[in-house]
């Protein structure tokens, strides 16, 4: 049964791609490895949200209605992120963030 | 050992180890593959917790659609055989040390706190709950989030084809 496993595994789980992330997103210097860590991030947040939810208020669906929100947030940010990629892409020829730097000061 | 532990311990070790794949695969294409894993070993988790419409939420929309355009803007943008150059192994091993620290940080405090959990309710919500409690406004209702929701997905929309759509040449 579920009831064997207890919660701090799926939080533990959850903790380790979120800073698995956290390093992609620090070490990476593509746009789009970037945005691959950034979903890393927020696929573990849903983790956590659906796992509090089933452990710890199963008798209520709000952990269970916001990872669902967060993945449409989750599409909506990929979309706009790919169509800046691509504006970045026609103006500089190439997606590496240090070369982009146009507007640095 | 049960054979939901042995599920459990086998989407685990696949959600880390394709994640640091993920992250250190010096082929693009191929960390999306890695990501593609990823995000389905986390449906196979969330069909482990029985929410079966997350799961099939999951694989539709992350692992069906977002891979998909990921993939597509490599295909845009990169080379199909270019590496990657190594990670300086200084930065490397500064951004280690800082997230390491983090997730010790993390993993002790989870493991200290005492969880109240219940006594498990392990049935999977019908679609007729899940329906009506997206669109009602009373107590457990979650129609102002859908609705946001919903104009934040046409702004997107709008945003993305008005960035991306070619300039004209003058």
């Amino acid at each position: 049964m579920l009831s064997q496993i207890p919660l701090s595994y799926f939080l533990i789980v959850s903790t380790l791609m979120f800073f698995i992330g956290v390093y992609g997103f620090l070490t990476r210097k593509n746009l789009i490895t970037i945005l691959m860590s950034v979903e890393l991030i927020l696929n573990s947040v849903n983790i956590n949200f659906v796992a509090f939810n089933r452990y710890l208020y199963p008798e209520q669906l709000q952990g269970h209605f916001f990872a669902l929100f967060v993945i449409a947030v989750a599409a909506a940010e990929a979309a706009v992120a790919i169509a800046i990629i691509i504006s970045v892409y026609r103006k500089f020829m190439n997606i590496d963030v240090e070369r982009v730097d146009t507007m640095k000061h | 050992m049960s054979i939901h532990e042995i599920m459990f311990f086998l989407f685990a070790g696949m959600i880390i180890l394709f994640s640091i794949l993920t992250v250190t695969s010096r082929r693009i294409l191929r960390a999306a593959t890695y990501l593609l894993f990823v995000l389905i070993s986390t449906s196979g988790i969330y069909f482990m917790l029985n929410y079966q419409f997350l799961a099939a939420v999951q694989l539709t929309l992350y692992a069906g659609g977002i891979v998909v355009i990921i993939i597509f803007s490599i295909l845009l943008t990169s080379h199909i055989n270019h590496r990657f150059e190594k990670i300086e192994l200084k930065k490397s091993i500064f951004t280690i040390i800082a997230v390491a620290a983090g997730a010790i940080l993390s993993i002790s405090t989870i493991l200290s706190y005492n969880f109240n959990t219940k006594v498990l309710v392990t049935e999977n919500p019908d679609m007729q709950l899940i329906g009506t409690s997206l669109l009602s406004y009373g107590k457990n209702g979650y129609v102002l989030p859908f609705e946001v929701i919903s104009i934040l997905l046409l702004a997107a929309m709008f945003g993305s084809i008005v960035i991306a759509k070619k300039e004209k040449s003058k």
